[in-house]
């Protein structure tokens, strides 16, 4: 049920969205559907919550994280649930009516569930994590709410505003509640809340706190984050309704309420939270009093208002949150009618402006009716329900002594009143009443009962919580100062006659010094608007700014296009990191024994040192350099063979050929020396990280050589045979136990080459086609366009090369060998020809198209792979048996060798199709050069006897 | 007494550091041939984690007085000739980006005058 309710409008929200296509009713229904729904099935959840008993679902999500989707309902959330869904109801009803045809419906309704949902989200979760999550929901939905007119610069800066302060409020509570929860041990919220000794004695309490205020005060608009909530008006005033008075400023005050237990009670507590709430009443009711605009007035009465209810938090004692558990009902009550209020006015005469307005009492008399009660109650008048809260306040603040000053706190209490009271009024009196006005934008006359009606209904329980408070918000109240004290409730009496108290005669001051200065309110604005007060939104505007544009320079001084400067910065950022690793445990390396290096060994390894020496020394110098390299490669199948890793040799000089053939092909286009470009400095700094990395790295393989293995090869030895049907262990680990990787590694190899023919392919158009088209061999040509030993040569090789590929083929499961060292030499017999005789003699000649064979390569080893499926073993088994035949004896077959097969089709076709697109862009390049037939073996009598001669 | 492990574990050593010494060139060539150094270091790095042992290659025979471990060998393989793939690729971008621009440093900008 807990859970249906929590989910049903996140997951409802689709319904409007669908629904707009039926009209516009359809999809206010099915909104209203979705809201009643969950109304109704917190209506059947109500009565056992306010028996005293606690729903909970819990259900494990992330349980190592902590994150669970633990949900409870408690009467402080029954409480909110019922006003997110029941004032929720109401401003569908009354956005139905309000919205205009143009503006897009469904997608309003889609938010407001969205936003609904998240709210639900927030006061139902049992885990902070989730309500975290629930919490940034809240900001992004509202975000899309406040911009819901994206039309107007004003809603999208609004909404951006508002976004960046709540969620730079979340991300501060997300860190205080993290903190919370760590000193609990439990990301239950239920569990944090036992915990309040351990939390108030941890030093961590004063930093969580700080950072919990900060989402709190982000998110209910208190001062000095306050300037969020009036540029946030720009929002249709239905979701100002909804959002702004009843809903998403109070999740932080939700907050407050829901950690009282743990939090409230401490010096920091007070003197930050009811500090902030003090000041902010004050200022923001006086604020409120010269706005001139019916929403921003409304706007900073109810930060106003938030700053009451977090000020009777903040005072810690429980009569005062017995207070503000009453006020936040009153509040939302009153508050959203009035928006309501101002969203007809706006809608009926045309204009917000309250200096337009005026006398309008009786040409809307049932606007001027609700208005009139929830401005009294506003302003806390009797017999309202405001005014039972508000004196229960400024009983509170009587006896509140902050800082040894007793009467600070009543004062600027009376003095918040004072001019909520004069506020109120002027929403009264300078809209409704006065002179009738001739210059109304429109004829203003009652709106229908889609309007009216919801804040009918809202004002109606304001005058009922008025007149019988304690049978109507009695129960709830009580039952939710319980939860929200986690214990018995203090003595106290809803009503609206307290005897002769002191709260009397502040009540009293407040109406009377409210009204006068209302009277006076002519000069006094003249003079508030003489102010030079400073203006939140340049001020917010100007830090945005300057942060962006801090971020730009940091980003161009980091980012400033160049490659190597971010390469650096990686390995630079690698070496540190990795060097502060290796800080933790001085390494010399462990005990296990080493072998001692044979003489071979030794001048194998001077070959490779020298050879890459000189790789460094003449990079500048392509070919000679690759000729250095191909030694290091040469070195390495050495030291593979010497290291018993046969495969391994045969796999490494097998590439390092293919791998030099290509690079010799690129390099007859590319330039054939590098120029000396670097500073001196440059090439300090390179060498000094080149020499850290590695320092590192062979640091690192050190410390794991001289260490004892621990390896899972034990299996793999032991089942090669009798499992994969090889005694070539690597080759059995390469078809069958990790025959998965494998395809994975022929797949990507293909793609390898199939985007060099991509980036090949098209060499010959564009930019690219006029430099090939203009190119001159910057090299010394051979006259000998084939060389015909080289020919001859390679031609009687061929058959001798494939023959070997097949062999090692064949060999590949029981002795060094397999299919990628099968697929290479086999290349490379094929390569040979491109070389010695040409492109096309060697291209006529191989028929196959190479992505067929990448492709059919691919595609045989999934067949096989699928093929172990049909015979019920898992994906890549590898099946095996053993034949004879007459002449040739006992021999075995194994579907490895059909996998195998694959894998050499695919190497084949990779790399021959890598190499001859080189090959062919570079013969294209020659073309324009050397006209004449490119035949092989076809040698030119006329031929010029050198190249010098030829130029 | 050099050990077989001290001379591996440097030429890890010396190969990586040359890597990383010609990928931070600015012209395509010597950052390719960098790779290929890297690619070799990566490559020996993986392969010396199995340790090093003489004349034990993973090939089964129930007499076999011992093995090497084959797993690192079989996961090299593979790299080795992904390494292809991947220098392959490499040199191919270098070469187009070459003949499309005009111009051989590794951020694609033109060489001006007298900039040598």
């Amino acid at each position: 049920m807990l859970l249906v309710l929590a989910f049903l409008p996140l997951i409802g929200a689709i319904a409007p969205a669908l629904a707009i296509r039926a009209g516009r009713n359809a999809s206010a229904l099915a909104a209203g559907a979705v809201t009643l729904s969950a109304l109704v099935i917190l209506g059947a959840l109500a009565p056992g919550v306010m028996a005293g008993e606690t729903v909970q679902v819990r259900i494990d999500w992330i349980p190592l994280l902590g994150l669970n989707l633990n949900l409870f309902l408690d009467p402080l959330g029954l409480m909110f649930a019922g006003m997110i869904l029941g004032i929720g109801l109401l401003i569908i009803v009354y956005a139905r009516f309000y919205l205009a045809k143009a503006d897009p419906m469904g997608r309003f309704f889609t938010y407001l569930l969205l936003f609904q949902g998240a709210m639900l989200g927030i006061v139902l979760s049992d885990n902070v994590l989730l309500l975290l999550i629930f919490w940034e929901l809240t900001s992004l939905s509202s975000f899309l709410l406040i911009g819901f007119w994206r039309h107007l610069p004003e809603g999208r800066q609004g909404a951006r505003m508002a976004l960046m302060v709540t969620g730079a409020g979340g991300l501060s509570l997300i860190a205080g509640l993290l903190i919370l929860s760590h000193i609990a041990g439990s990301t239950d919220l239920t569990v944090i809340l036992q915990n309040r000794e351990a939390i108030q004695a941890s030093p961590l309490y004063l930093p969580a706190l700080l950072l919990i205020l900060g989402g709190c005060f982000t998110k209910s608009a208190q001062f000095p984050f306050h300037f969020w909530l009036p540029h946030a008006m720009a929002a249709p005033t239905p979701v100002s309704a909804y959002l702004h008075s009843a809903t998403m400023v109070k999740a932080g005050i939700f907050m407050l309420a829901r950690l009282w237990p743990v939090l409230a009670g401490t010096d920091a507590w007070f003197y930050l939270v009811a500090t902030t709430g003090l000041v902010t009443m004050v200022f923001a009711a006086v604020v409120a009093l010269f706005k001139d605009d019916l929403k921003g007035l409304l706007a900073y009465s109810t930060i106003s208002h938030l700053g009451f209810l977090t000020m009777l938090f903040g005072f810690g004692t429980p009569m005062a949150a017995v207070v503000g558990v009453f006020h936040i009902i009153n509040h939302a009550t009153f508050k959203a009618a009035l928006f309501m209020n101002a969203g007809i006015v706006d809608h009926e005469v045309g204009t917000r402006d309250v200096k337009r307005l005026g006398g309008l009492a009786a040409l809307m008399p049932i606007a001027a009716t609700l208005a009139v009660v929830a401005g009294l109650s506003m302003a806390g008048i009797p017999p309202l329900n405001g005014f039972i809260s508000k004196e229960m306040m400024l009983e509170e603040a009587a006896h509140t002594v902050w800082w040894d000053q007793a009467w600070l706190v009543p004062a600027l209490a009376t003095l918040g009143a004072t001019f909520s009271v004069a506020y109120s009024f002027r929403y009264i009196v300078h809209v409704f009443f006065g002179k009738r006005r001739t210059d109304y934008p429109r004829t203003p006359h009652d709106p229908g009962i889609g309007l009216w009606g919801p804040p009918a209904v809202l004002v109606a329980l304001v005058v009922a919580i008025g007149l019988f408070p304690a049978v109507v918000a009695g129960p709830l109240v009580e039952q939710v100062a319980r939860s929200v004290i986690g214990g018995e409730t203090p003595y106290y009496s809803l009503s609206l006659w307290h005897g002769v108290t002191p709260a009397l005669f502040m009540s009293l001051a407040a109406i009377g010094l409210g009204l006068a200065i209302l009277a006076a309110h002519h000069r006094i604005a003249g003079f508030w608007h003489g102010l030079a007060l400073p203006d939140a939104k340049a001020l917010f505007d100007k830090a945005v700014g300057a942060a962006a544009r801090a971020a730009v320079a940091f980003t161009d001084r980091v980012q400033n296009g160049s490659l190597e400067r971010y390469i650096a910065m990686f390995i630079g950022t690698a070496v540190t990191v990795g060097f502060a690793g290796y800080m933790g445990f001085a390494d010399g390396g462990g005990d296990h024994p080493t072998t001692p290096a044979s003489a071979p060994a030794m001048v194998g390894w001077l070959a490779l040192v020298t050879a890459t020496v000189l790789v460094l020394v003449n990079h500048r110098a392509r070919y000679v350099s690759l000729i250095y390299i191909g030694i290091v490669g040469l070195v390495i199948s050495l030291g593979f063979v010497h290291l018993s890793a046969p495969d391994l040799a045969l796999t490494q000089i097998s590439v390092e050929v293919v791998t030099i053939l290509l690079m010799l092909l690129a390099l007859n286009l590319l330039p054939k020396t590098s120029p000396r470009e670097s500073s001196s400095t440059r090439r300090v700094r390179d060498g000094v990280l080149a020499a850290l990395s590695g320092l590192g790295v062979g640091g690192a393989a050190w410390a794991v050589m001289t260490r004892a293995p621990d390896t899972i090869s034990a299996y793999f030895w032991e089942n090669a045979y009798s499992g994969g049907g090889g005694t070539n262990v690597v080759n059995v680990i390469l078809v069958d136990f990790r025959g998965f990787d494998t395809f994975g590694e022929i797949i990507v190899l293909g793609i390898a080459a199939l985007a060099i023919f991509a980036l090949l392919e098209k060499t010959g158009i564009g930019p690219s086609g006029r430099r090939i088209l203009n190119w001159k061999p910057d090299t010394p040509r051979s006259p000998e366009h084939h060389p015909m030993m080289l020919v001859v040569a390679t031609r009687l090789l061929l058959p001798l090369a494939i023959m070997v590929g097949f062999y090692i083929f064949l060999r590949g499961h029981n002795q060094p060998g397999g299919g990628f060292i099968a697929g290479l030499v086999i290349s490379i017999a094929i390569l040979m020809q491109y070389m010695a005789s040409g492109f096309q003699f060697a291209d006529q000649r191989f028929r196959a198209d190479h992505h067929t064979v990448i492709g059919l390569g691919v595609l045989i080893a999934a067949a096989t792979g699928l093929g172990s499926l049909v015979f019920g073993a898992p994906f890549m088994t590898t099946a095996f048996g053993y034949f004879s035949l007459p002449m040739i004896g006992k021999f075995e077959l194994a579907t490895a060798m059909l996998f195998d097969t694959g894998v050499a089709l695919t190497v084949i076709g990779a790399v021959i199709l890598a190499l001859a697109q080189l090959s062919q862009v570079a013969q294209s390049a020659e073309k324009q050069v050397q006209a004449g037939t490119d035949e092989a073996m076809d040698v030119d009598p006329s031929r010029p006897a050198s190249p010098e001669a030829g130029q | 007494m050099i050990s077989l492990e001290l001379l591996v574990a440097s030429a890890i050593a010396v190969l990586t550091a040359a890597g990383v010494y010609l990928v931070l060139r600015r012209r395509t060539f010597p950052v390719v041939l960098g790779l290929a150094f890297l690619s070799y270091a990566i490559n020996v790095f993986l392969f010396a984690m199995g340790r090093l042992v003489i004349d034990r290659p993973p090939l089964f025979d129930k007499a076999a007085e011992g093995y090497t471990d084959p797993l690192p060998q079989a996961l090299v393989l593979t790299a080795i000739v992904i390494a292809f793939g991947m220098t392959a690729f490499v040199v191919v971008l270098a070469l187009r980006s070459y003949l499309e621009t005009g111009a051989d440093r590794v951020d694609g900008t033109q060489d001006a005058e007298g900039d040598q």
